[in-house]
């Protein structure tokens, strides 16, 4: 078989209703137009049954007390095709986008995959219905003929080859495609379903309508071929929420970016993608003081709408909706929106979801999804800045590093590094090193010299002597720039009397920001003098010496 | 009567705790640790190694070389491809030094923080985050008074949340505080320090000549210094072997440290160590 066709009924309704799933029970109408000239321009047909009609004013509207009254949402409409095309191209990549709420798939060597059309249309129906939306399937050999069938008949209807005029025959002429003045002839002459209009000569049908009475006589007999308008896909996924009545606080606003969350993976799944980056723009409500200023130049001019935006830049891709809602909240609770929120709109960039098979001899790491939200939760607690892996800069300045973005390595690289790794460590046995443990930031000290040797250093109050040095180890350069470095470096054993350190209240002559300790009795302190070994500069520049860490 | 009742009661409990305790009445050795190289072959022939899924202390006093054995440790279970975490109490850690220690510094994360109870809230995290190799928490610069004030619940926490996982949490203090929750605790000694032979002192008047030349060629060289560890605790049984000769079934002699009182390695600087 050729062809399906997906229609949803009331697109307009169903749209609204996927945005917000509340209003899914019960009679609902959609006002259109400009205000405050609304009209009813959809309604579900639980309201035709209450009564409501096509046109009404909302003044009319509101006096149905059984019918929910709801505004049009063309960014909705929007999204929900959007998300009914990516449904479609995730049964056949050849698809035809006809309207809003048709579109035509090309069912050509899907049998392997799906089996037989009955097999198909149901697949076609359950993604569909998986995006929040419920949709007319029909399967026919002709692909007009398979969209008056999806028009016509309700739910799943096959059409086999040589049977299209018979099964078409009970539509009604309305389910053609043409201007409403044609219809309105077809009327008049009494010409109520596509079998009467089929039983009409095409010649004379032609006299007296012209071309359009052919094509109308061709497609009643299920005759019309043409060939199918293939659709582009994208890559750029987006969604977005216009909002009644502003959101100011989070839980709220979590709630409804929870759900443009699910719809977007939901859109991601159908394509088989995952997101890789997530840009959110909120549409602020302008300011509350505007309202207040009753200037005539303020009147006139519209006021300004302010955006904030954030950007959500993930290591590897994912399509977690609960994730990708803790990452975002976790992002919002850091920065949150300086105004009431009164449109969220959201775009994804898509990228090929990551291979989750692990080496059989790679150890297994954090989970990447898991690792992003304790690195968010993380980076809220000791600040973006203070978190990742060290990136060692290629200078001689002391303290070159950089701070770079933790992500856990891909499988190849991780199996190419381990070779590496393994490789290097065969060829050079390592001993234990030496750590400098760093002060930061470099606190000063007091240093006394003799015959070009520092002999004692003061340090928070307590005086050391010193027993061995070792320097100066002369560092400099970046002279041309303003951040210029120059300094005597020093490796010093010290030796802190231990009347020293007990007059000076320190448990530790460590480190500087260390609080005194006079409860804890120092295992060397208690006992007699307490050594250690130091590294310390002198900043030409400064004209002052520091003390740069202690070796551990 | 009494016997079915309780197979009643056991099943039901087991069907019960189904998905979130694999075999409640199954008897567990909480002893049994799989033990990892610290990365300094004598430190491995004094404790075996470090345990897996508990809690291990290194304290010493400043100078002692505790951050040697804990960075020895990060550089080998990093150079193994497990992925670390390092949250460093008083931001002390020299990524350039951890680089000469062998650390592949793409596979550790460095959390920064300003104080233990930052230190404390991103253990928390990280050892519920899971999947890391080992998570190291360097509270040796934080002062032991404060330190002390750690409510002993709170390391019962961590140890019960440690517990069945492949991760290795590594505490590096002054004094030990988690007391019995700790499956491993060694104290750190420093011993003398070792310098090039050719000490300045010697020659004043030489290094006043010659530090008008450039290179100061009679300078001093620190070269490292010994550290002896020893062990305060340990519930670690060392593991037996379990190799046996095919021909005669005896068991051959494997290198399974046993009765080693204390560990003395060399701490080399990196410019000794290359």
């Amino acid at each position: 078989m050729g062809f399906a066709c997906v229609y949803i009924p009331d697109f307009l309704v169903q749209a609204v209703v996927r945005g917000q799933r509340a209003l899914g029970d019960g009679a609902l109408a959609l006002l259109g137009g400009a205000p405050p000239l609304w009209s009813v321009a959809a309604a579900n047909p639980a309201a035709f049954a209450a009564g409501i009609q096509l046109g009404m004013t909302k003044a009319q509207v509101t006096q149905f007390s059984n019918v929910q009254i709801c505004m049009r949402s063309e960014a909705q409409e929007k999204s929900a095709h959007a998300a009914l095309l990516d449904a479609a191209w995730s049964v056949s990549p050849r698809v035809e986008d006809i309207a809003l709420d048709t579109l035509v798939l090309d069912l050509e060597g899907l049998s392997g995959l799906f089996g037989s059309d009955e097999n198909i249309a149901q697949e076609l129906a359950r993604r569909i219905a998986a995006i929040g939306l419920a949709a007319r399937v029909a399967v026919a050999a002709n692909i007009e003929v398979a969209i008056h069938a999806a028009r016509g008949f309700p739910g799943i209807t096959i059409i086999p080859a040589g049977e299209e005029r018979r099964r078409l025959g009970a539509l009604p002429v309305g389910v053609l495609t043409t201007e409403a003045e044609t219809l309105e002839i077809l009327e008049r002459w009494g010409v109520e379903t596509l079998q009467a209009l089929a039983a009409l000569p095409v010649l004379q049908l032609s006299e007296r309508l012209g071309q359009e009475g052919v094509r109308l006589s061709e497609l009643a007999r299920g005759v019309r071929q043409r060939s199918l308008v293939l659709a582009q896909a994208s890559l750029s996924f987006a969604e977005e929420m216009e909002l009644d009545d502003a959101v100011e606080e989070l839980e709220p606003l979590s709630f409804l970016l929870g759900r443009l969350l699910d719809q977007l993976c939901a859109r991601l799944e159908a394509r088989a993608l995952a997101l890789r980056a997530l840009r959110i723009q909120f549409e602020l409500q302008p300011s509350f003081e505007k309202d207040f200023q009753t200037l005539q130049e303020d009147l006139r001019t519209k006021p300004e709408v302010k955006h904030f935006e954030k950007l959500l830049t993930l290591p590897v891709p994912m399509r977690n909706a609960k994730t990708l809602l803790k990452l975002l909240r976790l992002q919002l609770q850091g920065d949150p929106p300086p105004a009431p929120i009164q449109k969220i709109y959201m775009t994804a960039d898509a990228a090929a979801p990551r291979v989750a098979q692990n080496g059989l001899f790679v150890p297994s790491g954090p989970d990447p999804e898991k690792l992003e939200v304790t690195i968010a939760r993380l980076a809220k607690l000791v600040g973006e800045g203070n978190l990742g892996c060290a990136e060692l800069l290629d200078s001689h300045r002391p303290e070159s590093f950089r701070m770079k973005r933790f992500a856990v390595a891909n499988e190849q690289s991780k199996q190419s590094s381990n070779k590496e790794l393994k490789t290097k460590e065969r060829s050079e046995p390592r001993a234990s090193v030496t750590v400098l443990r760093v002060v930061r930031p470099a606190q000063a000290v007091r240093v006394e010299m003799r015959d070009g040797q520092p002999v004692k250093v003061y340090l928070r109050g307590m005086r050391g002597e010193v027993i061995a040095a070792s320097g100066p180890w002369r560092s400099t350069g970046d002279w041309w720039q303003e951040d210029a470095w120059h300094q005597d470096e020093w490796d010093l054993e010290i030796e802190f009397a231990a009347s020293s350190v007990v007059a000076a209240q320190h448990a530790a002559p460590v480190l500087p920001q260390q609080k005194h300790d006079q409860s804890q009795p120092n295992r060397q302190s208690g006992t007699g003098p307490q050594r250690g070994l130091y590294r310390i500069y002198y900043d030409t520049l400064r004209q002052e010496w520091f003390l740069r860490g202690v070796y551990d | 009567m009494a016997a079915s009742s309780l197979a009643t009661l056991r099943s039901k409990i087991e069907a019960d705790l189904r998905g979130r305790v694999a075999s409640p009445f199954a008897y567990r050795d909480r002893n049994a640790f799989e033990l990892v190289s610290t990365g300094i072959p004598e430190m491995d022939a004094l404790v075996g190694g470090l345990p897996r899924g508990a809690m291990t202390e290194i304290c010493g006093a400043p100078s002692s070389g505790r951050t040697s054995l804990l960075l020895s440790a990060l550089a080998s279970r990093t150079a193994e491809g497990e992925v670390c975490a390092l949250v460093d109490a008083r931001d002390s850690f020299d990524p350039l030094t951890a680089n000469a220690a062998g650390i592949v510094l793409e596979k550790l994360l460095w959390v920064r923080c300003q104080n233990i109870d930052q230190a404390l809230r991103a253990m928390d995290l990280l050892i519920q985050a899971g999947g890391f190799g080992m998570v190291a928490v360097d509270l040796s610069d934080v002062p032991t008074k404060t330190a002390r004030q750690v409510p002993l619940n709170a390391w019962f926490r961590f140890r019960r949340a440690i517990e069945d996982t492949p991760t290795i949490l590594l505490l590096l203090e002054q004094e030990p505080h988690a007391k019995t929750c700790a499956s491993l605790v060694l104290r750190l000694e420093a011993g003398e320090a070792k310098w090039a032979e050719t000490s300045p002192r010697v020659a004043p008047a030489l290094v006043r000549f010659f530090s008008e030349l450039p290179g100061y060629p009679f300078a001093n060289l620190l070269r490292g210094f010994a550290v002896r560890g020893d062990v305060l605790r340990s519930r670690i049984q060392m593991p037996q072997p379990r190799v046996i000769n095919i021909r005669d079934g005896t068991q051959p002699r494997v290198a399974v440290p046993q009765n080693v009182e204390h560990g003395i390695f060399e701490s080399q600087t990196i410019w000794r160590s290359r």
